[in-house]
């Protein structure tokens, strides 16, 4: 039997390795970008298991505007990322290095 | 199961910001650039008809869409506050996008969109249409950031600023998620009250807010979630750092409150000392590290960030006088730096961005009332009398030493002082230093007479502040 903390600890597994992804990678910005989806999957996964265990649909509909919103969100980050491969010819992320925050 | 019309009225200012941002989105697709004069006059039209629908309906206060979605005295009077400013970024923006071939309709669909997000988020009551007019707000963002497509830094910051937007949202997400498993609901008010009931599951609680309060900093741009605020104020247009700038801290102002006091207000023990320590970080970092900036765009990015410090003092006391301190201190905010940026955007020209603090050398001798405007915007900035930066900085103050907090209010104050260095740097810059080139450029037109009315408005405010407190202060009671 599938319990529900079983739910939790695989997204809170996901969730960590999106960030980790994100905070470790230093080669390229694509893998960035999976992370970012991955992370919005994390969360989904959470709210589908509390809605089922809860018995409440609520969640379930949040996550199809997550997917909706993560769709959209890959779509302008990809657009980022071409022009900015048109203007410096790499994806590499150590490359970013213009503007030092 | 009975279905109830909803009361479409509360959302009247978003059905007219929608319908009238398609409407500029087709008269863009189906004109080009031609008529860009004509998009221009339906973007300000459509944002002052909002207005005119927020200030009709002004004290309705109710929940519309199954509750989802709130109007009260707090979304009524940001919006008003947003559709202002953003039609002051719109006139300031026109000569300078002009010159630099920017001056597309994409400009001004991009802004309206993002001001239907604010408008969303500052009513939400529910999280999904808190995420939803998040979401709506930040990608609009993302895409007016890489509208230089020629532009290396440009590109950069939008990655950059994607990126960790993404993460934040992210963070946020996961916080709600685990605050709709214990609670079982997304509604601010049925959240309030599981919470408020339920004792046992504090834990979980506090570490789902660590996640929220992670995310909120993020989108403020608080210490140490700071990263992505100078590089985006740098690399972007200065028209686009402007817009960026001013209303979305606004609508960010919202989101906390509505986050933290309409939703998690009995989880105030744990949320206070996060706020506390991101306040003071942001006050301590943003005026230190802003000491070495050249830059002034860098600088007013990290002057932004201590201001966020202290906007979150007024909340972190937890009263409702803090509340309204903050919101005093966020529209002051707002309100300064719409005019810098609109002296920046003004003195920026063909081939020429004023963004070194070396090119306001002697500009008193040449342009006396740009730089008196600007004088009075960096005195009002480092919090001296009687502008109206020192009421809003005396207002969060007072907060915090009510509730006892004499540590915080200490920093704040030395901090401030500190401060006080790089405005006046600019100050001296302007009015001590000679130049042997002439800056050469004129202005006229109603973005000058428009930003002088502005500047003039932050001194009225710090002689007659008043009103403007006495409005924020029925907000909150």
């Amino acid at each position: 039997m599938i319990v529900l903390s079983d739910y939790l600890i695989l997204a809170a597994i996901l969730f960590s390795l999106s960030l980790a992804g994100i905070f470790l990678n230093r080669k390229n910005i694509i893998i960035l970008l999976m992370c970012i989806e991955l992370m919005l999957l994390a969360v989904n996964l959470n709210f589908i298991a509390f809605s089922h265990f809860l018995g409440d649909p609520a969640g379930q509909v949040f996550v199809f505007f997550i997917l909706t919103v993560a769709a959209a969100e890959a779509a302008i980050g990809l657009a980022i990322l071409v022009v900015l491969f048109r203007n410096l010819s790499t994806i590499n992320v150590s490359d970013l290095d213009r503007l030092k925050g | 199961m009975n279905y109830q019309v909803p009361n479409m009225l509360f959302a009247l200012p978003e059905m007219v910001m929608l319908a009238m941002a398609c409407v500029v989105l087709l008269f863009v697709a189906f004109t080009g650039n031609r008529k860009i004069q004509w998009s221009y006059g339906l973007s300000q039209l459509s944002l002052f008809a909002v207005l005119m629908t927020v200030i009709f309906s002004w004290g309705d206060t109710g929940t519309t869409f199954s509750a989802t979605y709130i109007k009260d005295s707090l979304s009524d009077i940001l919006k008003i506050a947003i559709c202002l400013i953003n039609m002051c970024v719109l006139l300031y923006s026109v000569e300078y996008l002009r010159a630099r071939q920017l001056l597309q309709g994409e400009f001004y669909v991009l802004a309206l969109f993002a001001t239907l997000g604010m408008l969303i988020m500052v009513s939400a009551n529910h999280f999904l249409t808190l995420y939803l007019g998040l979401e709506l707000l930040s990608l609009c963002l993302y895409a007016m950031v890489a509208m230089h497509r020629d532009s290396v830094i440009a590109t950069e910051a939008a990655m950059k600023y994607f990126i960790l937007g993404a993460i934040a949202s992210g963070m946020l997400l996961y916080g709600m998620s685990i605050i709709y498993g214990i609670t079982g609901s997304l509604m601010l008010q049925e959240v309030a009250a599981a919470v408020y009931s339920s004792s046992s599951s504090d834990t979980i609680l506090s570490f789902a807010l660590v996640f929220i309060i992670i995310g909120i900093g993020f989108k403020f741009g608080a210490v140490p979630f700071h990263m992505w605020l100078p590089d985006v104020y740098h690399g972007a247009p200065t028209a686009i750092t402007l817009f960026i700038a001013a209303a979305p801290k606004v609508a960010a102002f919202a989101l906390l409150i509505r986050l933290l006091v309409d939703g998690l207000i009995d989880l105030q023990t744990y949320w206070q000392p996060m706020l506390m320590l991101m306040a003071v970080l942001s006050m301590i970092i943003g005026n230190v590290v802003a000491i070495a900036q050249t830059n002034i765009k860098r600088m007013l990015a990290y002057s932004t960030i201590s201001h966020v410090g202290f906007l979150l003092m007024g909340v972190l006391s937890g009263t409702d006088a803090g509340y309204a301190a903050s919101l005093f201190y966020t529209l002051i905010y707002a309100l300064m730096t719409l005019a810098t940026f609109g002296v920046i955007l003004l003195m920026s020209r063909y081939g020429f961005e004023a963004d070194n603090i070396d090119d306001y050398k002697g500009l008193s001798s040449q342009h006396p009332w740009l730089a008196l405007l600007m004088m009075i915007l960096m005195f009002s900035m480092a919090g001296i009398p009687p502008l109206a930066g020192f009421y809003a900085k005396l207002g969060v103050i007072k907060a915090v030493v009510d509730v006892d907090m004499m540590a915080v209010a200490l920093i704040a104050v030395v901090m401030s002082v500190i401060g006080a260095f790089y405005y006046l740097r600019v100050i001296k810059v302007m009015y001590f230093d000679k130049t042997e080139e002439k800056c050469e450029f004129t202005y006229s037109g109603p973005a000058a007479f428009v930003l002088s009315i502005n500047t003039l408005l932050v001194l009225a405010l710090g002689i007659f502040p008043g009103l403007l407190m006495s409005i924020c202060s029925t907000v909150f009671s």
